[in-house]
């Protein structure tokens, strides 16, 4: 024990002592390099990240501005548990954000393992280029596709119906197929570079692990299941990470110019997103920051939590 | 011969039945654009009667006549977006680059501190209308052409781990040899950093432009002068306001107040809709797919851990 206490206090002996900031030549510069991007931090990250944690318990008066507005504590909260529509709200957002975070990667998954499959490169590059079309489209140029489509006077859906021999039909005043218009959209969107992403991981696979599976008869099926997919779970897990704030987030564009804003298709497509940006409108700004704080605190606890899931069923594959 | 032969990868699915499935599913990207397009040149008569059509009708060009007859609103929309794209790109590049250079270095101390702000401002943010009420009370930043360049170039955690997971890959070697030459820190970002890492300015600013360029968010909550309008916000007014969309066409123009009503009757609507959809996003849907190697290059995220 004595001759271990000996090694180790040698040991601290030998280690050079770190220099002093004063010292430290090109951590003071490379800490220059640093300022701008802190600056921009401070003022665009920090401060409004501030506000978003004060002014919910604020009477927010413009005069005194955020922080010289009055204490009110938790007045501002009160409302939210009896109000119906945020309810609704809080529902299609979790709803709609759940049902998002799976079936977006898990399509994606499907076409890069079909991609991968395609043998001739040129054919595998104009796929690949059809459809990361919609990624240099805004999403008012999609809401324009799709009002093309279900225009209820001159929409395309309506001319099939009818050759169909189907009567016409007002999408925009039934409420239960939005889900899928929007699930439809959604998933068309980020196929072409989300499938990318996972298509790229599949062709860093040692090719070798497909040519010892052949050699041992796998099948397809097989060789899919054992060696692509578990490639896979690495950028699905992040991806899981990174998506979780989207359950309580939700995509405004999406579900703001989609639906064209259609008062009575509220009941399907409001989320949080767009109440709030309502909310902006109507100039109620101490409830809607409530809101977002509310909506804040939830999206903090899904990352941290899936991020613990994930740590739990694969550690080396968790953001934090 | 047997050393170039094709690798033996895997078993593949039948090639006719995945080439129908893709085939398939490109033309549920290609038609629905194509329909935009065929609508823009349908007239007006053809759609009220019958819809609109993967194909055109009837042809005409009287939608592009009269998008162009009163162009001034649709350059300037151009203008802006152009404009504020380009420079909140190119600003946001060297702020990003050079915050994220020195988180590569293995000898800056402050690196754990950085990393987490980063990383931090990924995962939560301050929610909508905080944030609206500091730009537009204390930064007067409402109304203005700066709300969609300031915000956008300061450094996105995104943008700094690319770069740094970029500027890793370069043998640290080379920074301790130009120091021992007596180069400053910024002297080595400028003259050995950014000449090596052309790619990932290049893979970032293009998702930096083309996120620019699809903007119509900011307008929304922030712009009320119609001057500074971004080409995306433009449209949507367009697609959902016909009154809107009447008084582009009419324009401050010295017409008698007859003559304006008899213009808003005569001209179409719908196809103009499409027709200045197609003006406003057509050019650079064509543009963009050229640089689509930028856009999927370094799309994988996979390195933010560190």
């Amino acid at each position: 024990m004595a001759q271990l206490g000996k090694l180790q206090k040698s040991k601290t002996s030998v280690v050079p002592k770190r220099k002093s900031i004063l010292k430290d030549f090109s951590s003071r510069e490379l800490l220059l390099l640093c300022i701008p991007g802190l600056i921009g931090q401070i003022l665009f990250y920090y401060i409004p990240t501030g506000a978003s944690i004060v002014m919910p318990f604020k009477d927010y008066d413009y005069k005194l501005g955020v922080w010289g507005s009055p204490w009110i504590g938790l007045k501002n909260f009160t409302w939210i548990f009896k109000s119906i529509s945020l309810g609704r709200v809080m529902r299609n957002t979790v709803m709609y954000g759940f049902w998002f975070l799976f079936v977006g990667p898990i399509c994606n998954i499907i076409i890069a393992l079909l991609l991968f499959d395609v043998k001739k490169r040129s054919a595998l590059k104009l796929y690949q280029t059809v459809m990361c079309f919609p990624n240099f489209m805004s999403m008012v140029v999609i809401s324009f596709i799709t009002y093309a489509i279900l225009s209820p006077r001159f929409g395309v859906l309506n001319d099939i119906r009818s050759f169909l021999g189907m009567s016409p039909i007002d999408v925009y005043t039934i409420l239960p197929i939005w889900p899928l218009i929007l699930t439809i959209v959604n998933v068309w969107l980020g196929i072409g570079m989300g499938s990318m992403l996972y298509f790229a991981a599949l062709m860093g696979i040692d090719s070798t692990l497909y040519e010892a599976a052949q050699i041992d008869g796998a099948s397809h099926w097989q060789q899919t299941r054992y060696i692509s997919i578990p490639h896979l779970v690495p950028i699905f897990c992040l991806m899981l990470i990174l998506g979780s704030p989207g359950l309580i987030g939700g995509s405004f564009d999406l579900f703001y110019l989609i639906p064209r804003d259609v008062q009575t298709l509220y009941p399907v497509t409001d989320i949080l997103p767009t109440y709030l940006f309502r909310a902006l409108k109507e100039g109620s700004y101490a409830k809607g920051a409530a809101v977002g704080f509310l909506q804040s605190i939830c999206s903090t606890i899904l990352i941290l939590s899936s991020n613990f899931v994930v740590r739990k069923v694969s550690p080396e594959n968790s953001l934090f | 011969m047997s050393a170039i032969a094709v690798k033996k990868r895997k078993v593949r699915l039948p090639a006719v039945l995945l080439n129908t499935f893709f085939i398939l599913l490109s033309l549920c990207y290609i038609l629905p654009m194509l329909l935009v397009i065929a609508t823009s040149l349908t007239s007006e008569d053809a759609i009220l009667t019958a819809g609109f059509h993967i194909f055109p009708v009837e042809f005409s060009l009287e939608a592009y006549r009269t998008v162009f007859h009163n162009p001034s609103t649709i350059i300037r929309a151009y203008g802006v977006t152009f404009f504020t794209a380009t420079a909140s790109t190119a600003l946001g590049l060297v702020i990003t680059g050079l915050s994220a250079y020195p988180l590569s270095r293995s000898n800056f101390r402050f690196k754990k501190i950085f990393i987490t702000s980063y990383l931090l401002s990924m995962l939560f943010g301050g929610s909508m209308i905080p944030t609206y009420i500091i730009y537009s009370k204390y930064y007067h930043l409402n109304n203005t052409i700066w709300v969609y360049i300031v915000p956008a170039m300061c450094a996105s955690g995104y943008s700094v781990f690319m770069f740094r997971t970029f500027f890793r890959s370069i043998p640290e070697s080379l920074f301790e040899a130009a120091k021992l030459d007596g180069a400053k820190e910024l002297y080595i970002f400028f003259k050995i950093v950014i000449p090596l890492s052309t790619a990932i300015f290049a893979t970032v600013g293009f998702q930096g432009f083309v996120g620019g360029w699809n903007n119509y968010q900011t307008a929304l909550i922030y712009i009320r002068d119609s001057k500074l309008y971004t080409l995306q916000y433009l449209l949507n007014r367009i697609l959902n306001e016909n009154e809107f969309l009447k008084s582009l066409q009419t324009g401050q123009s010295d017409l008698s107040p007859i003559a304006q009503e008899d213009i808003k009757k005569a001209a179409p609507t719908e196809s103009l809709k499409f027709a200045m959809c197609v003006v406003a996003a057509g050019p650079m849907i064509c543009i963009f797919p050229f640089f689509q190697k930028y856009f999927s290059k370094g799309m994988v995220v996979g390195s933010v851990k560190g």
